[in-house]
């Protein structure tokens, strides 16, 4: 077996106008198959990929929020968001997608994946991550 | 490449998947079967059926491994294991029953 690794995959960017939330959702998703550990962690503008609601429609790009909602069943259920990110934007915990996973070891009882950390609590989780990407 | 289907042409990439989704019908689906060398019975359509709905809740064709398990859930253990599926889809159950469905090919299919 090899070693498992702690990843974190950060995302920092609003959800469209530049590809990088759907490129890195993708990589989380593909990289999921690896049975990795693996946590999400959204700030700046990247907390808005996660708010509710989302309507692509004038922009001509395909909403690709719904497909957050699966990685629970892609075992990825530690998404960590920074609380100042979401006070500077007047947003809150009910302004984002109720992202949630299945324990299969409690009888799949439902489980809430969104944690909201303070940007220090957000920092040591960085650090005790093995590889970090950026997008 | 392109399906021929009922004096259609249906543009597939290089690989036999639908270009575009909207076209689909259940007449295309049976026509990537016959390519596919796979006799749909009705196990096979609940698959096939389950995808779409997937897909429409998610927006993405799901691997392998969450195929089985979200079949399992819903469908029940019996169906949710690879041995069931890899009997109906031999060459894999979310490439070939994602193909069928007119989706794209699985996220984290590598």
């Amino acid at each position: 077996m090899p070693e498992t690794k702690k990843f974190l995959y950060v995302n920092r960017k609003a959800p469209y106008g530049t590809i990088y939330a759907l490129e890195s959702l993708e990589v989380v998703l593909i990289g999921a198959a690896f049975e990795q550990d693996v946590s999400l962690a959204f700030l700046d503008d990247g907390v808005y990929q996660i708010t509710k609601g989302q309507n692509t429609k004038d922009i001509g790009m395909k909403n690709f929020s719904p497909t957050y909602k699966a990685l629970g069943d892609y075992d990825v259920n530690k998404i960590y968001v920074e609380q100042e990110s979401l006070d500077a934007r007047g947003l809150t915990l009910d302004d984002l997608l109720p992202l949630t996973w299945e324990d299969e070891d409690d009888d799949w009882a439902e489980k809430e994946s969104i944690k909201v950390i303070s940007a220090a609590e957000m920092a040591k989780i960085m650090e005790q991550s093995d590889v970090v990407f950026s997008f | 490449m392109a399906l021929e289907v009922g004096g259609k042409s249906i543009e597939t990439d290089e690989e036999g998947y639908l270009e575009n989704r909207d076209e689909w019908d259940i007449e295309i689906a049976k026509a990537i079967a016959v390519a596919e060398n796979l006799e749909m019975s009705d196990s096979h359509w609940e698959v096939v059926n389950f995808l779409r709905e997937y897909y429409e809740e998610y927006q993405i064709a799901p691997a392998v491994r969450v195929l089985t398990k979200a079949i399992g859930k819903k469908l029940g253990k019996d169906k949710g294991n690879s041995k069931y599926l890899y009997e109906l889809f031999p060459y894999g159950p979310a490439k070939q029953a994602c193909k069928i469905a007119g989706l794209p090919k699985p996220t984290g299919c590598v």
